[in-house]
């Protein structure tokens, strides 16, 4: 039964894999912008001393975290992070904080 | 059969159980999460289990303690520039935000073919998912001094926060000055890499100001300082020349505490007037006990997708239990990224859906050199599908080119963050 049952998940997980590839979908952007709310606050909301992500624009996000990613802009720590991300990722995660009520 | 089968046999029922079980709840989120352990990633979980089922998903969080108490921020407190109100927060908020049911007990048992833990009062909670955020417990069997009586009540760790934090920062008060301050570093992996040479300047601050004469004296097992290296070198070296000495190579084997001296396998024996000791470190008991920690004994393999045991499918495990991915540290930052990990692929299993495949996330970790300036070091991790396992992005990621103050007000609003993100 264990080999029944083992080749059933990596069915499943090669089908998960090949889903993926084709779209990022607007679950996998949430998660992806949940890893920024350990600084950034939950959906983007932040704490004080922190800049809040809600609802602020899309395009001015993205400018500055390009500016980041090639050193344009200076910081202690996001030229660091952005450079974790491709283009279309972190274009994908401003998206949805854009998204989200102030 | 030993256990580790016991617990495979009874995950592999529970899987089919599962699928049977989606059928009927019609590709709605519904189910039981069982959650074992309320820090950084325990909490989390509960948390966005409970946000992105859109409370479909029952939660219900087993924590033996009636608050949060943070380790990041903790080593300030023996410093004396924090309070341990500064570090604790209350679990209220999940439960009236969140309507995450708290039991505060500890788990006795996992029975994982009956789909239920154990409580240590006794009762049982069943599950459809558990999730085990156990922490780490220390492995005392590899210092046999520590186990005579009244040896641990002398010789403390405070590498969990709580009242082992105030009694360290009660000894270090009450210590003569020109007295000495030993700290012992067990081999990696251990708990939070850079925070033993955090503890060290934190003790160095309080001793500068207070009891000039006395010494911070680090005994590390280790070749080298194992986390931000040069940036502490550097800050022992401008801010403490004189009080604080770090000796590497240096592997403790056994502890008097009777009369305040480690002994190592090469070195000399060290006599101090407090001592505090980090004991090599494993898996948390629960975790340890239900026959999980797959790597050595000592810690829990994941399939990084799911946050899943190795050892038992619909078992997910976050934080310093885990055996680490390449370049992945054992920090609070990285427990409660887990437990999002965790939480959509609990939400989505649930539902019938397929878990995100290309999980990636970030570690920021600051650490303070004195009671105002601050060093990070920062890394992100992409889910790499050959290797099956979390993987640091290449070209990323880094380390403060200096000590400052900046770093030090966003310590802060990180740690402000990180609390709200996690139990708020």
């Amino acid at each position: 039964m264990k080999t029944i049952l083992t080749a059933a998940l990596v069915s499943g997980l090669l089908a998960a894999a090949g889903a993926g590839h084709a779209q990022t979908d607007p679950l996998q952007v949430r998660s992806w912008a949940a890893a920024c709310a350990n600084c950034h606050g939950t959906g983007g909301h932040a704490q004080p001393g922190m800049e809040s992500l809600a609802g602020a624009n899309k395009d001015e996000m993205l400018k500055k975290l390009m500016d980041f990613k090639s050193g344009a802009k200076p910081a202690t720590i996001m030229h660091q992070l952005a450079k974790g991300y491709t283009d279309e990722q972190l274009s994908a995660i401003v998206g949805w904080f854009a998204a989200q009520k102030k | 059969m030993d256990r580790r089968q016991m617990l495979q046999a009874a995950s592999a029922a529970s899987v089919l159980g599962l699928t049977a079980g989606c059928a009927s709840v019609g590709g709605g989120a519904g189910g039981k999460v069982v959650v074992v352990g309320g820090g950084y990633g325990g909490a989390t979980a509960a948390k966005y289990i409970r946000m992105w089922s859109d409370g479909q998903v029952e939660v219900t969080l087993v924590e033996p303690n009636d608050a949060f108490v943070s380790c990041p921020i903790s080593n300030l407190v023996l410093g004396g520039s924090k309070q341990m109100a500064d570090i604790t927060t209350s679990y209220d908020n999940l439960v009236r935000r969140h309507g995450v049911k708290i039991v505060k007990d500890r788990v006795a048992a996992i029975d994982a073919d009956k789909r239920q833990v154990r409580l240590a009062s006794g009762g049982a909670l069943p599950y459809d998912r558990l999730v085990l955020s156990p922490g780490i417990d220390f492995m005392w069997d590899q210092l046999p001094g520590m186990n005579k009586p009244g040896a641990q009540d002398k010789v403390l760790h405070s590498w969990k926060a709580g009242p082992q934090t105030v009694a360290l920062r009660k000894q270090l008060e009450a210590m003569p000055d020109g007295g000495v301050y030993a700290l012992a570093i067990p081999l990696q992996p251990y708990r939070c890499p850079p925070g033993p040479y955090e503890r060290a300047c934190q003790v160095a601050h309080y001793f500068k100001q207070a009891k000039p004469k006395s010494k911070v004296l680090i005994l590390d097992a280790n070749d080298d300082v194992t986390s931000k290296g040069p940036l502490f070198k550097k800050a022992w070296a401008e801010r403490y020349q004189g009080i604080i000495e770090y000796r590497p190579k240096h592997q403790l084997t056994d502890v008097d505490a009777a009369s305040g001296t480690l002994k190592f396998d090469f070195n000399d024996d060290v006599k101090a007037q407090v001592l505090n000791v980090l004991p090599p470190m494993r898996a948390g008991d629960v975790a340890h006990n239900a026959g999980l920690t797959t790597a050595n004994q000592r810690w829990c393999e994941v399939d990084w997708l799911t946050m899943e045991a190795k050892a038992a499918r619909n078992i997910h495990i976050l934080g310093d239990s885990l055996q680490i991915a390449p370049a992945m540290p054992k920090s609070g930052h990285m427990a409660n990224q887990h437990g999002k990990v965790a939480a959509a692929a609990i939400v989505a299993l649930l539902a019938g859906r397929q878990p995100n495949p290309l999980p990636i996330y970030n570690n920021t970790c600051y650490s303070f050199v004195s009671d105002t300036d601050v060093v990070h070091v920062a890394s992100v991790h992409r889910y790499d599908a050959a290797q099956k396992t979390m993987l640091p992005v290449p070209n990323s990621g880094g380390v403060s080119a200096a000590a400052s103050e900046l770093e030090g007000r966003f310590a802060m609003a990180w740690a402000r963050n990180i609390w709200a993100d996690t139990l708020a």
